[in-house]
């Protein structure tokens, strides 16, 4: 098409990671310590057409709703910038992750240890996907209670993923979780 | 937040795109970034306000995502006034890097992950 190859002057190259993971579990925090912007929202209306009616439950009674997106962006390169996107919290929204999750190059899923469950859907969807993610305990209040190894045996988690401890607040934990993934990437692509 | 309020955010970006509820092209994702042409193509059609605002917004590379929260619009509305723009040549849209699940790019992982150790 026009217009896409040709004079983007110095536009960058641009990929995204996804941040997922339960209602409340730290998500836009992470986004936001990590940005060098401060995090920005978009609203979007959800267009129910096309989706399957189970995907509707709970909410057929409402006429239109929106979904907010959180991201934040990290300048990597001189031409390479990252965009970060927090999805949205609220479960039955878990279907609007499908266009998000396009040309994603992997996602991190935030558990809360207190309340692991949350966090299910979002590891179910990225795995019965083939996206990669690791999956990172944001220590509420810095108490990290289960060491990593134990969190992904009770999430059953295969061994490729890895699993780590962060503070969402902290700009050098929330990075060191990008970089997981990252690093957890390119060990796959070097197999 | 008054009902008015709430009907008056759904009315608004109806109104702004003319009617048209769909993009007209499929060119834009929330992280292809656009750029305003400049100078801009002669005889190029006097847009909206709207239009203006996005091309001040775009005068460096913007992602898609970004302009949105920027103009406080949804996604959706601000797509469809990035396909009039593409359509006059105002604007130039660079797709996001291309990422596929079964052949990793080594070299934009490795780059990422340099990015990343800088920080
Ligand atoms: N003490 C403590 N509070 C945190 C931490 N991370 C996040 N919070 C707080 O927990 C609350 C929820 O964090 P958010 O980042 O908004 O969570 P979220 O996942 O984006 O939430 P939703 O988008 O609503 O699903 C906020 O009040 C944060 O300030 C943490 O590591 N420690
Ligand atoms: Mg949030």
């Amino acid at each position: 098409m026009a217009g896409s190859e040709t004079a983007a002057g110095a536009a960058p190259d641009v990929v995204k990671i996804l941040v997922a993971g339960g209602f409340g579990v730290g998500k836009t925090t992470l986004v936001g310590s990590v940005s060098e912007i401060a995090p920005l929202r978009t609203e979007e209306p959800l267009t129910l057409a096309g989706l399957d009616v189970d995907d509707l439950a709970g909410i057929e009674e409402k006429r239109s709703t929106t979904v907010a997106l959180d991201f934040g962006r990290i300048t990597v390169g001189d031409d390479l910038v990252l965009y970060l996107f927090g999805t949205p919290g609220q479960q039955r929204f878990w279907f609007m992750w499908n266009d998000l999750a396009i040309g994603a190059l992997g996602a991190v899923v935030l558990l809360d240890v207190r309340r692991p469950q949350s966090s299910f859907a979002a590891i179910d969807f990225f795995e019965r996907r083939g996206i990669p993610f690791v999956v990172a305990a944001n220590g509420f209040h810095g108490e990290h209670p289960y060491p990593p190894e134990e969190i992904r045996e009770a999430l059953a988690l295969p061994d490729e993923v890895r699993v780590l401890l962060c503070d969402a607040r902290e700009r050098t934990s929330s990075r060191d979780v990008l970089i997981a993934l990252v690093d957890q990437l390119i060990a796959a692509a070097a197999e | 937040m008054s009902e008015g309020d709430a009907q008056g955010r759904l009315v608004r970006p109806f109104a702004l795109t003319g009617g048209r509820t769909r993009p007209s092209r499929a060119d834009f994702t929330l992280i292809t970034t656009v750029t305003a042409v400049d100078p801009p193509p002669e005889r190029a059609p006097r847009g909206q306000p709207e239009h203006a605002r996005i091309l001040r917004l775009c005068a460096r590379p913007v992602a898609v995502a970004e302009l949105a929260a920027l103009l406080d619009l949804p996604v959706s509305v601000v797509v469809i006034l990035l396909s009039d723009l593409l359509e006059a040549g105002r604007i130039t849209a660079r797709a996001p890097h291309p990422v596929s699940r079964t052949v990793a790019d080594l070299d934009l992982l490795k780059k990422v992950r340099e990015g990343l150790g800088r920080l």
